[in-house]
């Protein structure tokens, strides 16, 4: 690793100024994803940006419409919340599937979806439950976020504040960890709103968060199981990898998703 | 009688320090002075190393010095050598291909040792390493044990085909004609997955040159110290043994990994005197200890078993390709052919047997003993086959295995060995009445009632530990003895030291020595010591592998307490103005037969140094005995396990539902303590039946699986639940060690693999699937099975 300067602003704009004077300056959440990279040497930001002190950046409120999650709040924060539990059981339970107990002590919901890892949970409730994206510049809704795989619409200094989760009236989280490192393999995020509209998102199966338009309009009428049936996942397109084949993982988001239909509360 | 003597479920004494981050590992040690040294490695799998500059290195900040094999060749520092000599079937001599501590002329592995970067901290001597710039010649590369003999990727020169020896065992010629008789032939091709051990302890080394004593001192996470002194003395030619100590302090697994002589550690002794004499220390981070400790298993076989028209087995053929990796490590050689080959008529009387087995070099890590170490690949062919030949027969694996077993001793197998003991069909009963066996249609029921597909495996293996008998091994090809020595101290108070040349590394010897000192001279363990670990304490040792700790270790502890009790029994007698014939001792005390004298073991043990009642002329003065003892035999571990598997056949995932281990160890010292290795040997036999593999990239030859994100440990989530994990003991004693001990740090890791993939077999109904069978094994498997059904 090499050295860098270490910063830990107490506000939302001193983090932006300290980022926009660095040479190389990178944001740190948990610093689950970028402290690795720099120790192998991938990384090397001149600055790091800490934003865990910056006041009023974590906690949980939730209304009777939304669940706003603070930016800075930890995976363990989310999966401890009885109130979280109370408006979205399966966003509770997702938290608390998240790597291990070390990483939802320390990582963040706003430094998960910032990076947008393709296998990452955080980012099939946004997409799974339509959830809007809040930076100190704009608000942003999650089917626009991700762009591609570690890519988002962030630009160039936007620090995410917070994200707001729509209540819905039923939803459900499966997830197929990858026998080694427990992210998702396959992950599908399921919900139904008051309006009987279905979301299905799926994460660890392609380059980013994707939606299944075919699962979520057969839903839309009937949302059972069932409803599935006869509905193929294609495999073009899908991560291929040593631990899952493509094929493997268009087969596991329909075993997905039919499980999350039936288990969705 | 104590209560923590053979027997007792004692705690362990080293817990204490290591549960309370107070041991001693290799590096929490740190010298006066010392420098860090970091390693330049290779990022090809085959190439030649056309020039290394090191000019820009050397001039980065806190750099002390770089060196590469040509600094290596100038000090004529030897390379590290395979102490085992294995002859191919037609005489020639294995083909050792030269393996110098840094790569000359070329590399053949990704993460081959290329430069030593001797900085004033690791940091600095990691970043000049990125700043040493190697220019390679890229040749072409062959990962694959099975490809070896036919790629144009030629790993050595004295290799040509890539075959170190073409070895065989056996009568091909009785049992060719076996099989000429044969109702019933059932043949199979086998893969054991290759395994990177993964000690939590990665390898660490403190190299220390005195320039005043011309003395060096090596700190090193070794499994035998002395044999690390040996070797290098005797091949590197850095020192002679009173000139060189070798310590090994607390180490934190091993499994087999660290028995062996790799070229960091020489590096380190040697860079130290290069370098003026500060100490120079290198720690293993995770990357490296994934790239270049020695890997275990990485077989490829066809195996054929021939039945008679009763279901009785006639005959056995195996070929086996054996990768070696890029170099021969310390103990290669012997691991797929006398550790292996011999094991192949596991526990049935099968008349004839003839294998064979090639081994090859490949562009990989060396491989070499893992946990069990050629005994897990016998067991897994054996096993793997003889269930699949029941179930073509359509006969109860369970009574087909009955029908073949072992049942009189000793049994003189077609393989070399010669079992002394054992009683299998009673591990068997015992491992179908703790798994409910008869209950398993039920269950069967539930699982599927669940939508689950539920299975039994079972898998009776035998391996042969204790090793080994120092004429026998020597006729085989070994370059050492492997007997044990122990030294007895009884200090002046009647407390008690043991010098031990075995190796403790997780084993909790210092629990288990102690509880024998406790059983034979009734001192309680926490007033005995045991030393081990260092050459400058502990006379000469040949360490810990292959079960041998109890059987030979101990019982070289064992001799000694005999002389102790003998000698102090003449020091008792003459206190006591007696004959030393009628002195008697018990229960830590000595008495004289038919009179009321009494002395306590302290008492006696303060006379014999105080020397005042007895004419020292007679008895010398002193309380300490010495013994190296040479075994006999072999000992031969045996047992059944038995698992049964719940597989979702929508997903191919594979839970273990149960698992059965019942074990015949003999002489148990400490029940706590050889449970946990069982649980700990299954738990990694698990590991490789499920989900452990290493994989190199065919293309790139790069390792794949380089990191946990790709190398799948087993979890506890992968074992059963502990009221579901039953463990049972039959105990046959082992006739030729006095304690009638066996072995038992091995048998899980060699008794799981086949009972788990004969479970999954028998729940999704195939004949075979590769190890290890993750979901997307599993599930691929199913998938023409499914487009049969629609």
């Amino acid at each position: 690793m090499e050295n860098f300067n270490y910063h830990r602003p107490a506000t939302v704009n001193a983090a932006a100024a300290l980022l926009k004077k660095s040479k190389d300056g990178s944001y740190m959440a948990g610093g689950h994803t970028l402290l690795p990279t720099m120790k192998q040497g991938l990384a090397k930001p001149t600055d790091i940006i800490d934003l865990s002190a910056i006041k009023g950046f974590s906690g949980i409120a939730v209304s009777k419409s939304a669940v706003v999650i603070k930016a800075g709040t930890t995976h363990m924060e989310v999966a401890t919340s009885a109130a979280v539990k109370k408006a979205i059981p399966a966003l509770w339970e997702m938290a608390g599937k998240i790597g291990g107990v070390h990483v939802r002590n320390r990582g963040t919901i706003g430094g998960s979806i910032a990076n947008s890892d393709p296998a990452a949970d955080y980012p099939s409730a946004c997409v799974g439950l339509g959830a809007t994206i809040i930076t100190d510049k704009r608000k942003i809704a999650a089917d626009a976020f991700f762009t591609g795989m570690f890519q988002t619409a962030l630009k160039a200094g936007e620090i995410i504040t917070a994200v707001s989760f729509p209540i819905p009236k039923k939803s459900s989280h499966m997830k197929f960890p990858n026998p080694a490192s427990r992210y998702a393999l396959t992950g599908v995020f399921v919900s139904q709103d008051s309006a009987g509209k279905v979301r299905v998102a799926v994460t660890g199966a392609g380059p980013k968060v994707f939606r299944i338009a075919d699962m979520e309009a057969a839903l839309s009428k009937d949302f059972a199981a069932s409803a599935l049936n006869g509905i193929q996942v294609k495999a073009k397109g899908l991560n291929s990898d040593m631990h899952a084949t493509a094929e493997y993982r268009a087969h596991l988001i329909g075993v997905l998703a039919r499980r999350a239909v039936a288990a969705a509360k | 009688m104590t209560d923590t003597g053979i027997g007792a479920r004692v705690l362990r004494k080293e817990d204490k320090r290591f549960i309370t981050g107070k041991g001693q590992y290799t590096d929490d040690i740190n010298l006066p002075h010392q420098t860090y040294a970091y390693f330049v490695r290779s990022p090809h799998a085959h190439a030649t190393i056309k020039s290394i500059n090191t000019a820009k290195a050397k001039k980065m900040p806190g750099v002390v010095d770089v060196f590469t094999s040509k600094e290596v060749e100038e000090d004529k520092i030897g390379g590290l050598i395979c102490g085992w000599l294995i002859h191919s079937k037609d005489g020639s001599p294995m083909k050792a291909g030269p393996h110098p501590i840094l790569a000359s002329g070329k590399v053949r592995f990704v993460g081959d040792q290329v430069a030593v970067v001797i900085a004033e901290t690791r940091a600095q001597a990691r970043a000049a390493a990125e700043a040493v710039s190697v220019s390679y010649g890229v040749l072409p590369h062959n990962v694959d044990a099975a490809q070896a003999m036919k790629t144009k990727a030629q790993v050595h020169d004295v290799a040509a085909d890539n075959r170190v020896y073409n070895w065989s065992i056996g009568d091909q010629a009785a049992t060719d004609a076996a099989f000429k008789t044969a109702v019933h032939v059932t043949k199979m091709d086998l893969i054991n997955n290759r395994l990177i051990p993964n000690a939590m302890e990665t390898r660490a080394a403190i190299g220390s040159y005195d320039t005043g004593s011309d003395h060096y001192t090596l700190y090193t996470t070794s499994q035998n110290p002395h044999v690390a002194r040996l070797v290098i003395s005797a091949f590197h030619g850095l020192a002679p043994e009173h000139k060189l100590r070798v310590i090994a302090p607390d180490v934190g697994g091993g499994f087999g990994s660290k028995i062996f002589i790799y070229g960091e550690e020489v590096t380190c002794v040697w860079a130290s005197k290069r370098i003026g004499g500060r100490p120079v220390k290198w720690t293993a981070d995770r990357s490296e200890a994934f790239l270049s400790d020695a890997h275990g298993r990485d077989h490829v076989s066809h195996a054929e078993l021939a039945m008679d028209a009763a279901g009785k087995i006639i005959g056995l053929k195996v070929h086996t390709i054996a990768s070696m990796g890029a170099y021969l490590s310390t103990f290669s050689s012997c691991v797929p052919t006398y550790l292996y080959a011999t094991l192949l008529s596991g526990q049935y009387n099968i008349p004839n047997i003839y294998a064979e087995v090639d081994a090859v070099y490949t562009n990989t890590a060396p491989v070499d003993a893992y946990r069990g170490a050629g005994r897990p690949e016998a067991t897994y062919l054996l096993e793997r086959i003889v269930e699949t030949a029941a179930r073509e027969l359509k006969m109860d694996p369970v009574e087909f295995r009955r029908k073949n077993f072992i049942t009189s001793f000793p049994h003189q197998t077609p393989v070399i060995f010669c079992y002394d003991a054992g009683d299998y069909g009673a591990a068997l009963d015992k491992a179908l009445e703790l798994s409910d066996y008869k209950n398993f249609a039920s269950r069967k029921a539930a699982s599927a009632r669940n939508g689950k597909l539920r299975g039994v495996g079972f898998s009776a293996y035998i391996e042969a530990c204790g090793i080994a008998p120092s004429a026998a091994v020597g006729s085989l090809g070994a370059g050492v003895g492997l007997w044990e020595s122990a030294e007895v101290r009884v200090n002046a108070v009647g407390t008690v030291e043991v010098l031990t040349g075995s190796h403790s590394h997780g084993q909790g010897h210092e629990t288990t020595f102690a509880q024998l000192v406790s059983e034979k001279l009734g001192v309680d363990i926490n007033n005995v010591a045991i030393v081990h670990g260092d050459t400058d304490k502990v006379q000469m040792g040949m360490g810990t592998y292959g079960s041998r700790s109890g059987a030979v270790g101990m019982t070289a502890i064992s001799k000694a307490l005999d002389k102790i009790e003998a000698k102090a029994k003449r020091v008792a007698a003459a206190v006591m103005e007696a004959s030393v014939d009628d002195v008697d001792f018990k229960d830590g005390t000595f008495t004289v037969k038919g009179t009321d004298k009494k002395m306590a073991f302290g008492e006696v043990a303060l006379a014999s140094y105080v020397g005042h009642k007895f004419n020292s002329s007679e008895i010398e003065i002193g309380l300490k005995e010495t013994s190296f003892h040479d075994p006999s035999n072999f000992v031969f571990p045996a047992g059944v396990h038995i698992c049964e598997v719940e597989v979702d056949a929508d997903t191919g995932l594979t839970k273990i539902a149960s698992y059965t281990a019942v074990d015949d160890f003999g002489t148990i010292i400490n029940p706590m303590i050889v449970e946990g290795q069982v649980q700990g040997g299954v738990a990694q036999g698990i590991g490789q039946a499920l989900i452990e593999g290493a994989h190199y990239d065919r293309e790139s030859g790069q390792l794949s699986t380089g990191s946990y994100m790709d190398y799948n440990m087993p979890r506890a989530a992968n074992m059963p639940h502990i009221e579901n994990f039953k463990l049972g003991f039959t105990v046959t004693k082992c006739p030729s060690n006095p304690l009638g001990m066996k072995g038992c740090g091995e048998a899980g890791a060699i008794a799981a693999p086949p009972a788990v993939i004969n479970a999954i077999t028998d729940a999704i109904g195939v004949r075979d699937i590769a190890m290890p069978a993750t979901p997307l094994t599993v599930w691929q498997a199913m998938q023409p099975m499914k487009r049969a059904a629609e």
